[in-house]
């Protein structure tokens, strides 16, 4: 069957009325959770996934509503970055550059809208991208056997380690962590392993337990530790008008940036902090005239903005062509595709071309909806950042309680998040990452069970894990991945939030 | 410092963890990895990953001062206590104790705490019971008849 009849069925899939009014649903809460300072994609699908859970929706209905959730939330986090200087999350951080510049210029307006095309922009011809290349990568990854596989979760652990942290064994440490906690309670042959006899164990630690922990709890730490001092400054915004000039101006930085940030999404570890980092830079290297840039140039407004929204859609297609994640909340929603018993990987697109589909149709769905929400609609949602801190994070907080606990109806789970909470404050003060820790537990079983597999075909014999050029030149890219940074980081400085 | 002690402790979590998994049983149709090796492989990394932090730590990170530690402190024991309280007590009353007292941590004045408290627990018990359809338990059991 071609594409277009594929895609048409997909339609057929993502019009029903109940998954497109839970895509319009999803495009306004995620917007809404990535315009709140502090909570991004990431944590904020981790914190929705129980909930989406325990409501019983089918595979496709929750798979909608999640990756609306996802999309929303990319297109969202430029609303505090434009109003507040505060990144909304970690990949709208460039935006603060000029965006922030730009509103206290009194163009706060013509900065929403302006970035709210380019998102729309980056967002709808990276879902375009991901229907060209996920077949095709698909395809690729038929021929896969357990060693390939072995070397490709490496890779994402060697890539998501190189650049995700500063220090290269912190991000092994992290990794291990993950590891290690999967290999807790029954195993693939009915095994108990390192369950130190407590019952509450053998089932294993529930990766959204962890997920949930690290990333909402630990949010609440950190913002106690700091006071919550993210309260809004008066930027005011105006009538919304269309900056006709600008959008015009900036179409071929559009398009550029949709590239970049395209790639960035797909390489595994790279995401969306790196694609709106790399079509900045690239952005500001070719302009001639570079004397605006961090001053409210239109240019550093919407080279960020199609740069990450495009690498969301990139970051897509190794999640479910192969089950890779390549970033934060693409592990996220590898979560939820296993909670929901749906193995994402080349044979997704043969034996389940109605979740693909559906989703595919359901992302460009959400491209409109988002466009509408966050530009004529824009300022409704700059009002949530009014939203007072006291407010905001206690609900946060027992959101994600109630959202575990309507899962698991256990006390014993509800601890683990706290304690996972608490060990993710510490390590983010130590400045380890815990991406790694999500990716370990998310990945920890297919890892041991491929190698187990590959000896089990070689009889014991190592050297079969390197015996196909697919497999070594993914060893190959993993080790670059992992060490090429260390040398890099030397001439790519962070970037960082320009002070006030 | 914080990161010597980081990496010693990993040290020996990961020899802990090594020494448990040459407990594990081994199956009746053993593969030539068997079910200890992966996670000997797991431990081994950590303890050299771990070795490195200890030998080239970074620089000290900047840790809050002490009443910000008594603060997180007292937040996560009212998480515990949060936690503990679900079932016994049902969902309105403890949450709104916990929602009220991490407010005040925030932000402390008494009556929007107290306030916030309310307002979240008897909001979110709305949403979750009735437009969710979640089955929470609102009050302790032997309230309603």
């Amino acid at each position: 069957m071609d594409t277009m009849t594929l895609l048409g069925q997909g339609f057929a899939v993502a019009l029903t009325p109940e998954n497109l009014m839970l895509a319009v649903a999803g495009c306004i809460l995620g917007t809404i959770i990535g315009a709140l300072p502090g909570l991004g994609p990431s944590n904020g699908v981790a914190i929705l996934i129980p909930l989406a859970f325990s409501l019983g929706l089918d595979a496709t209905a929750a798979l909608v509503l999640m990756t609306s959730v996802y999309y929303g939330a990319m297109y969202g986090g430029r609303i505090s970055s434009i109003m507040l200087n505060i990144p909304g999350d970690e990949p709208a951080l460039m935006t603060t550059l000029d965006g922030y510049p730009m509103a206290k210029q009194g163009r706060a307006a013509d900065a929403l809208v302006l970035s709210g095309v380019a998102s729309f922009v980056g967002a709808l011809l990276a879902t375009l991208g991901f229907i060209l290349m996920a077949p095709i990568l698909a395809q690729i990854a038929y021929s896969f056997g357990p060693a390939e596989y072995f070397a490709l979760y490496l890779l994402a652990f060697a890539t998501l380690g190189g650049l995700a942290g500063n220090n290269q064994a912190k991000a092994i440490i992290a990794a291990c962590i993950g590891l290690g906690i999967s290999m807790i309670g029954l195993n693939s042959s009915g095994m108990a392993r390192l369950t130190f006899n407590s019952l509450y164990l053998y089932d294993g630690v529930d990766f959204l337990v962890a997920i949930v922990g690290l990333f909402a709890v630990t949010e609440v730490f950190v913002f106690i530790e700091s006071g919550g001092k993210h309260s809004a400054i008066g930027v005011k915004i105006d009538r919304i008008t269309l900056p006709i000039r600008d959008i015009i101006g900036t179409f071929w930085t559009m398009m550029r940036s949709t590239v970049i940030g395209f790639i960035a999404g797909i390489l595994p570890g790279a995401g969306a902090s790196l694609g709106s980092f790399m079509a900045y830079s690239a952005e500001k290297a070719i302009a001639k005239d570079k004397s605006r840039f961090g001053k409210g140039d239109p240019r550093g407004v919407a080279a960020p903005e199609a740069g990450n929204n495009a690498a969301a859609g990139g970051a897509l297609v190794p999640m479910l062509t192969l089950g890779v994640p390549g970033s934060g909340t693409t592990a996220v929603l590898l979560a939820l595709l296993m909670t929901l018993n749906i193995t994402p990987g080349p044979t997704l697109f043969t034996d389940r071309p109605d979740v693909v589909w559906g989703l595919i149709a359901a992302l460009l769905i959400s491209n409109f909806v988002l466009l509408v929400l966050n530009v004529p609609m824009v300022k409704l949602f700059v009002k949530i950042l009014s939203v007072p801190a006291w407010v905001l994070l206690p609900g946060v907080t027992m959101i994600s309680f109630v959202g575990i606990y309507s899962i698991s109806g256990s006390w014993f789970d509800l601890l683990l998040m706290i304690g996972f909470g608490a060990l993710g404050y510490f390590l983010r003060k130590l400045d380890v990452p815990t991406v790694p820790i999500i990716l370990g537990i998310l990945l920890g079983g297919h890892m041991e069970d491929r190698l187990r597999q590959a000896m089990t075909i070689s009889g014991g014999d190592w050297t079969y894990l390197f015996s196909s050029p697919i497999a070594i030149g993914l060893w190959i890219a993993a080790v670059l991945g992992f060490v090429a940074p260390i040398f890099l980081r030397r001439y790519i400085k962070k970037p960082q939030a320009v002070p006030d | 410092m914080s990161d010597r002690l980081f990496g010693f402790i990993t040290i020996g979590v990961a020899l802990a963890y090594v020494a448990s998994a040459t407990q594990i049983p081994i199956g009746l149709f053993p593969d030539p990895v068997g079910p200890r090796w992966f996670p000997y492989i797991i431990g081994g990394v950590a303890t050299l990953a771990g070795l490195v932090v200890v030998l080239r730590p970074d620089p000290e990170p900047d840790w809050p001062d002490a009443i910000a530690f008594v603060k997180i402190g007292l937040a996560c024991v009212v998480l515990v206590a949060y936690a503990l309280s679900l079932r016994p007590l049902g969902f309105l009353i403890p949450t709104a104790l916990a929602a009220g007292v991490l407010s005040y941590q925030i932000e402390p004045r008494k009556l929007p705490a107290l306030l916030t408290g309310i307002g979240l627990s008897v909001g979110l018990f709305l949403i979750f019971k009735y437009a969710l359809g979640l089955g929470l338990v609102p009050v302790p059991k032997g309230w309603i008849g």
